[in-house]
C-alpha cells in the first residue's frame, strides 16, 4: 500500500511538470498582452511596464524566474488586480473554494448513494423510476442553466435565500451555491450506485449469502454496497472535475470570493500569471484528490487490498 | 463494412427503441429549425425592435418567444444560438474524431515503440484539467469561434485514440489483416482499407456521446464570457443575458436553457440507444 502511494505521488510529477511547462509557454506564445487596452500604451511606459514585470527578457530566463518563484510560494503579480500578487489572491480565494467544493461533495454523496441504492432495491417500481427520472434530468442540466433557476425560484421567488454575497460563517449563504454545484454529481451518483448495486446483488456470492439465512438488511449494507461502491468511488475523479469547473460558474454567478471568480476575470482580462497560478492550483488538487480517490478505491476492494504489497 | 448482417441488425434494434427514435426525431427537428427557422421568421439577429422592448412571450405581434432588453427577437436569437453550438459541436467532434481515429489506428497497428511514444503523449494530455486548458486555449489565442473550436478538439480526440487503439489491436491479428499483408499492401493502405472501417462501431457510439459534452463545454465557457462573443449569439451567452435579467424577464433564461437541456437530453438518449443497439449483450 505504502509502495502503491509512493509510486503514484512520482507518477503525479511529471504531470504536474507538464501542467506548468505547457500553461507557461500557451500564456506566453500568445498574440497580445496584459498591457493592450483600448488606447495604445507610448512606446517608453510599455517598454518600462514590461522590465518591470520581467516581460523583456528572452523567454527561457522568464522560465526559470517563474519555476524559482513557483519553488517559494510566488506566483507572481497579478496584472488585472495590481495591488495583489497572485499569491495573496490563491491565499485568499482557496478557502472559499474548498468550503465550496467539500460541501458539494458531501451533499451529492449523501443525496446521490442513498438514492441510487434505494432505486436498486425498488427496481422497476415507483422509487426507482421517479429517481431514475429526476437523475436523468439532472445530467442533463448543467450547472449554468440549475444556478440561475435555482436563484429564480428561492432567492427572487420565494425570497427564503440570499440571492448572492458571502460572509463568512453565514451558512445560509452557501445553500443555493451548493445545492446547484451538488445535483449534477449527485444525479451522476445515483446512476452509477444503482447499476453497480443491481449488478452486484446478482452475484453468487450474494445468493450464497442468502442461502446461508442472513437478513436481507445485513446482506445489503455490509455484503453487497461496500462492493457496489468501487465503480462510484472510481467516478469520484470525474466528478471532481465536474465540481471544480462547476465551482467557476457558481462562484461567478453568486460572487463568491473564491478562485474560480479570479480564474474567470483572469481570462477575461488576459492575465496571464492570474490564470496561470489558478490554473496550476486547480490542476494540482485536481491530481491530488484524484489520487486520493484513487487508493480509495483500492482500498475499497479487498482483492486488491489483500494483494497489494 | 463488408458484412452487412451485424449493422442492419443493430438498426433494426435501435428503431424499436421508441425513446431514442423519438429523441432522434426531436434532434433533426432542432437541426432543421436551427438552420432554416431564422429565416423563415423575417427577424435578424440583432435587429433591435424599440417598440417591443423586453416584451414576454406572445406580447407583442411578430415575436413569438417575446424580445429581450434592446428589443432583438429571443426565438431567432435562440434558433441562431442553437445553429452556433450545434456548428462547433459537430465541427469539433469531427476534428476529434479524425484526429483520434488517425492516431489510434497507427499507434495500435504499428505497436511497439511508435504505440508506447504517441500513447504516453495522450496519457500526458489526459492527466491535464481540460476545462481549464481550455481557457488558457482562448486566453492564449483570443476570443473567437475559430479558438473555441480549436481548444475543445485538442481534448476531445484523446478518448477516441484510445478507444481505436484498442481495437486496432485486436484487428491486426485477425486473417483479413494477414492476407492484405501477403498481398503487398502497404501499410497506409492497410490502416485506411482494412483496420478503420472495421472498427467504425464503438467509434460512432463515442462520437453520439461526445456531442453533448462539446456543447456543454462551449455552452459553459459562452456562459463566462470566454467563448462565442456578442453580439453573435450563442445558446451559452444567451443564458448568460438571461441570468443577469432574470428577475424581471425570467424568459430570456428559459427558453435558451431549455432549449440547451432539451438538446443534450435528446443526443444523451440517442448515444445510449445507439449503445445499446450496436452491444446488445450489455442490455
Amino acid at each position: 500500500m505504502t509502495a502503491l502511494l509512493l509510486r503514484r505521488l512520482l507518477g503525479a510529477i511529471p504531470t504536474l511538470a507538464a501542467i506548468i511547462a505547457i500553461a507557461f509557454l500557451m500564456t506566453r506564445l500568445a498574440p497580445g498582452g496584459p498591457f493592450d487596452e483600448e488606447q495604445a500604451l507610448p512606446a517608453e511606459i510599455r517598454a518600462n511596464l514590461e522590465a518591470a514585470y520581467g516581460l523583456d527578457r528572452p523567454l527561457p530566463v522568464q522560465f526559470g524566474r517563474y519555476l524559482a518563484g513557483l519553488a517559494r510560494g510566488d506566483f507572481g503579480p497579478s496584472f488585472k488586480f495590481r495591488d495583489f500578487t497572485v499569491t495573496e489572491l490563491i491565499r485568499g480565494g482557496l478557502p472559499v473554494s474548498l468550503v465550496l467544493g467539500g460541501s458539494a461533495l458531501l451533499v451529492a454523496l449523501l443525496v446521490g448513494l442513498p438514492a441510487g441504492a434505494w432505486a436498486a432495491l425498488r427496481r422497476d417500481r415507483w422509487p426507482d423510476r421517479a429517481i431514475m427520472a429526476v437523475a436523468a434530468a439532472g445530467i442533463a442540466v448543467p450547472v449554468f442553466v440549475i444556478a440561475p433557476l435555482l436563484v429564480l425560484g428561492f432567492g427572487i421567488r420565494l425570497g427564503w435565500l440570499p440571492v448572492a454575497g458571502w460572509e463568512s460563517g453565514r451558512y445560509r449563504d452557501l445553500i443555493l451555491p451548493v445545492v446547484a454545484l451538488a445535483l449534477p454529481v449527485a444525479a451522476q451518483l445515483s446512476r452509477l450506485c444503482r447499476g453497480s448495486l443491481l449488478e452486484v446483488l446478482r452475484a453468487p456470492w450474494i445468493r450464497a449469502a442468502r442461502a446461508r439465512g442472513l437478513p436481507e438488511r445485513r446482506i445489503v449494507l455490509a455484503h453487497a454496497l461496500p462492493a457496489a461502491l468501487v465503480p462510484v468511488v472510481s467516478y469520484l475523479g470525474p466528478a471532481i472535475a465536474a465540481l471544480l469547473s462547476g465551482s467557476l460558474v457558481v462562484e461567478t454567478l453568486f460572487g463568491l470570493p473564491g478562485m474560480g471568480r479570479y480564474l474567470v476575470e483572469g481570462a477575461l482580462n488576459r492575465d496571464y500569471t492570474l490564470v496561470m497560478g489558478m490554473v496550476i492550483v486547480y490542476a494540482a488538487l485536481m491530481i491530488t484528490l484524484n489520487l486520493a480517490a484513487d487508493l480509495a478505491c483500492t482500498w475499497l476492494d479487498p482483492r486488491i487490498r489483500r494483494g497489494a504489497r | 463494412m463488408t458484412d452487412p448482417g451485424p449493422g442492419r441488425a443493430a438498426l433494426r434494434r435501435f428503431a424499436t427503441n421508441r425513446l431514442a427514435m423519438g429523441c432522434l426525431a426531436l434532434l433533426l427537428l432542432l437541426g432543421i429549425l436551427a438552420a432554416v427557422g431564422p429565416a423563415l421568421l423575417g427577424h435578424d439577429q440583432v435587429q433591435l425592435d424599440w417598440e417591443h422592448v423586453a416584451a414576454a412571450p406572445f406580447a407583442a405581434p411578430g415575436h413569438w418567444l417575446g424580445t429581450d432588453r434592446l428589443g432583438r427577437d429571443l426565438l431567432v436569437r435562440t434558433l441562431h444560438g442553437l445553429r452556433v453550438s450545434l456548428a462547433i459541436a459537430l465541427a469539433a467532434t469531427l476534428v476529434s474524431l479524425l484526429l483520434g481515429v488517425t492516431w489510434g489506428a497507427v499507434a495500435g497497428y504499428l505497436r511497439g515503440r511508435t504505440d508506447a511514444v504517441m500513447m504516453r503523449i495522450v496519457d500526458v494530455l489526459y492527466a491535464l484539467p481540460q476545462v481549464f486548458f481550455v481557457i488558457i486555449v482562448t486566453v492564449a489565442l483570443g476570443r473567437s469561434p475559430a479558438t473555441l473550436l480549436v481548444a475543445i478538439a485538442a481534448f476531445g480526440w484523446l478518448t477516441t485514440a484510445r478507444i481505436v487503439r484498442g481495437q486496432a489491436l485486436v484487428l491486426r491479428e485477425r486473417e483479413f489483416v494477414a492476407a492484405a499483408v501477403v498481398g503487398g499492401a502497404t501499410t497506409a493502405r492497410i490502416i485506411a482499407r482494412h483496420i478503420v472501417p472495421n472498427l467504425l462501431g464503438p467509434v460512432i457510439v463515442y462520437a453520439t456521446l461526445l456531442i453533448p459534452q462539446v456543447i456543454l463545454v462551449e455552452s459553459f465557457l459562452s456562459f463566462l464570457g470566454i467563448g462565442i462573443q456578442q453580439p453573435l449569439a450563442s445558446l451559452g451567452n444567451l443564458i448568460a443575458d438571461g441570468a443577469a435579467e432574470m428577475e424581471t424577464a425570467p424568459w430570456l433564461l428559459i427558453v435558451p436553457g431549455g432549449c440547451l437541456v432539451l438538446l443534450v437530453f435528446c443526443c444523451n438518449f440517442v448515444g445510449d440507444g445507439l449503445r445499446d443497439a450496436l452491444d446488445p449483450q450489455d442490455s
